[in-house]
């Protein structure tokens, strides 16, 4: 998705780049610049049962660019998600990943798309980091026929099979035995990839959660378990709700994980890892310790349960897209203006897509009827009033 | 290729009506007779045979054979990687049959008994029924969920419910329940087939029991089509509709209402979602009366939804109130007496039947 964007901003850069002089090489233009970096991770991993990964993790610049470009992009998203929904065109429930950014971003560099990935209701960025277009976002958001799901779902249930991203799901924990399912049916195929099951720190303390991860240790399904803490399930606090908030812990005999949630590149480090050992040994748990700064959700201040200044703290401190701006602003890849313009760029495409997804007609009503089943097999259903209101489903 | 054989059933003999396009050896007259449980056994050895995309998952189906040996040789035939036994954690093991199915996989989900299924219905209606239409048809759900429902004998309140009202309830599940030998065998490989999730609820005082079956019903392209109805005996004075264990008892009551010269006409529902209100509407329109039988709690149940639809449909037609004939509305009780008086039993359709007909004694008075 934003590798098309770069290549053509690509001339822009190299003009504004002004090698000026001083015997150094040349720089190439930083956006296809795949000249290898190391970057050593905030913190060092914390392991369970297996031996951690190096802090050191292999990128280039042109990565860089990317993992700021889509964070910022997918920062902006969540930002006029909250302006829609305040403005009443999205309605029920909205629950912004802001602050998380670096989980999607991270996951996806180490990944392909034949890798699945399956999470909860907190989904617009994962969405969109397996493919998924602003406007099919923004459509979805507001009930509209452009949407991911034609309209049909909201929020919480964005799905884009062809690229295994499988949903968006309203109901806590429930998403774990399912991704668990589909690393199954991976192995079963013999496709050679894996699934990555994200979930909160709330749905953590889930019983169907034990139940999958024994099962799928039992079977060796190259299952990754996430858990994305942002340390808050709705307003209960983790210390709360978990006896032992060790999430990586948790699996007991399976191996697990603490990551550095707010850092991309760990994250990035993190999931190869996880992919690897996944693929030879079954099941690991990764436990990103990350933050959200909107509440659980837009009905919910996410300002009762925490005071202000540990959300602005964690801003300051622990932003990940301000940790890669300065990461690339160290090493010279780009300048503050270059970084301020893609800021700029961004902006503008999530405004184009708001406007064109509020030009998308809402469906027709005889979409009530639609996709009920896959063969409806002449079947009937029917309205409030059945005999004002019927359909044969087809 | 779906093909129906008709039978009519009268006293012992019965007619078979071949197909025009018959692809077997003839056999001789005598026909052959084999279990519900045989029927399953051979229709999921037949689908797993034709598309190794189905695999089985369940407590106890592969090593054991199966809790009630429906499964009996199929971990010897296809191995370990098809035939799973899972740990006793139907949540966890429901989620990851449906999960397989999102990936395209198709799954046939064994619940010991349908009382189990309640820990895992979370995943049979919000992971599986609902992912279709959320997804506007990127999802669909091929996963099966089979097992014995209702009532067996002496096993108590939390071992005996019928659960044929709740799923079927459900927009986007299909409901079955299968009869005999030949419902079993075309029934289940009709779910296993579908593209959407299905509940198939078997009964498991029927695996014993032996049924005819035509050459027809034991060619392995046989399939019933999902959401009809079966007319398994032709009447014209009273309808009585039943599923599962209760058409015998039907049919039964019937032989019985025949000697008051009563013609009752007994559907065999075979589908409860979709529900094939047309053929239950065209035979009350033809009878004028109608009884509905089941095993479930009354409250609610498949009874309820026959009498509205025909309420709406052919009231006119009605020539007396619909009568209802279910489980009693108690959990069930242990003691073999009070067992007998919590289940319906043939002489309950055969009274209800009367009333319809206005050839009742007086109701007996409240206890």
């Amino acid at each position: 998705m934003a590798l098309s964007y770069l290549r053509s901003s690509s001339s822009r850069s190299a003009n504004l780049l002004r090698p000026l002089s001083s015997a150094a090489s040349l720089r190439r233009p930083i956006s296809t610049d795949t000249t290898p970096i190391t970057i050593e991770t905030s913190v060092p991993f914390t392991s369970h049962q297996c031996e951690a990964p190096s802090r050191s993790v292999e990128t280039n610049p042109s990565e860089l660019l990317t993992f700021f470009r889509d964070m910022a992009l997918m920062r902006r998203m969540e930002i006029a998600a909250d302006s829609l929904y305040k403005a009443k065109l999205i309605r029920g429930f909205c629950h912004l990943y802001d602050g998380q950014e670096a989980v999607a971003v991270g996951m996806e560099a180490a990944i392909t798309k034949k890798d699945c990935i399956i999470t909860a209701y907190r989904d617009h960025c994962t969405f969109v980091g397996r493919g998924g277009t602003l406007l099919e976002v923004f459509a979805e958001l507001m009930g509209r026929q452009a949407g991911c799901s034609k309209g049909k779902g909201g929020s919480m249930h964005f799905y884009k099979k062809d690229s295994n991203f499988y949903g968006g799901h309203g109901i806590v924990g429930a998403q774990v035995p399912l991704g668990c399912g589909l690393a199954f049916a991976q192995k079963y195929s013999k496709d050679e990839s894996v699934t990555f099951a994200l979930y909160g720190d709330g749905a953590a303390n889930q019983g169907q959660l034990f139940e999958a991860l024994n099962i799928s240790a039992l079977w060796d399904l190259p299952a990754i378990l996430v858990c994305e803490n942002n340390h808050y399930g709705m307003g209960t606090a983790e210390w709360r709700a978990a006896k032992s908030p060790a999430y990586y812990k948790r699996g007991d005999y399976v191996p697990g994980l603490k990551v550095d949630g707010m850092d991309a590149l760990a994250v990035k480090q993190a999931c190869k890892f996880a992919k690897e050992h996944a693929l030879k040994n079954g099941p690991i748990i990764l436990e990103m310790d990350t933050y959200r700064y909107h509440g659980h959700s837009m009905s919910d201040p996410g300002s009762t349960y925490r005071t202000r200044d540990e959300i602005s703290g964690v801003r300051q401190e622990r932003d990940p897209i301000e940790r890669v701006r300065k990461l690339i602003l160290s090493h010279d890849l780009a300048t503050e203006k270059e970084l301020k313009d893609i800021e700029k760029e961004v902006r503008k495409e999530v405004d184009d897509a708001i406007a064109q997804a509020k030009e998308s007609p809402m469906p027709e009503p005889s979409e009530l009827f639609s996709n009920v089943y896959a063969k409806g097999l002449g079947a009937e259903s029917f309205g409030a009033d059945r005999k004002e209101l019927r359909a044969t489903l087809a | 290729m779906l093909a129906i054989a008709r039978q009519r059933i009268l006293g012992q003999s019965f007619q078979k009506i071949r197909p025009a396009v018959s692809v077997l050896r003839s056999y001789s007259s005598a026909a052959k007779q084999i279990t519900v449980r045989e029927a399953l056994n051979s229709a999921l050895d037949e689908e797993m045979s034709a598309d190794p995309k189905v695999f089985l998952m369940g407590e106890e189906v592969g090593e054991y054979q199966g809790a009630y040996k429906i499964t009996k040789g199929l971990l010897e035939k296809y191995g370990p990687e098809r035939v799973l036994d899972t740990p006793i954690t139907e949540a966890g093991f429901t989620g990851i049959g449906v999960g397989a199915a999102y990936y395209g996989l198709k799954p046939v989900v064994e619940f010991m008994t349908f009382n189990f299924s309640m820990q895992a219905i979370d995943h049979i209606i919000n992971s599986a029924a609902k992912s279709n239409y959320m997804s506007a048809g990127q999802i669909s759900v091929p996963i099966v969920f089979r097992g014995p429902n209702g009532a067996a004998a002496g096993v108590g309140a939390q071992h005996s419910q019928c659960y044929a009202s709740w799923y079927a309830s459900c927009p986007g599940l299909k409901v079955l329940s299968p009869y005999n030998s030949e419902d079993a065998r075309g029934l289940l490989k009709a779910a296993i087939r579908d593209p959407d999730p299905v509940v198939f609820l078997e009964n498991e005082l029927l695996y014993g029991e032996s049924f005819p079956v035509s050459d027809e019903v034991l060619d392995s392209s046989f399939c019933i089509p999902i959401g009809k109805a079966k007319i398994e005996r032709e009447g014209k004075d009273v309808t009585i509709t039943a599923f599962s264990k209760m058409v015998g008892y039907a049919l039964k009551a019937a032989e019985i209402l025949e000697k008051d010269g009563i013609h009752a006409e007994v559907i065999n529902l075979r589908s409860i979602r979709p529900l094939d209100r047309s053929t239950i509407n065209a035979s009350v329109r033809k009878t004028n009366r109608l009884v509905t039988v089941e095993e479930g709690f009354p409250q609610h149940g498949v009874g309820a939804e026959i009498c509205a639809s025909v309420v709406e449909e052919s009231f006119a037609y009605l020539d007396a109130p619909v009568e209802r004939i279910a489980g009693a509305d108690v959990p069930m009780p242990y003691a073999a007496n009070l067992e007998r008086m919590a289940v319906p039993q043939i002489e309950d359709i055969v009274r209800a039947a009367r009333r319809a007909c206005y050839r009742s004694v007086p109701l007996a008075a409240a206890a």
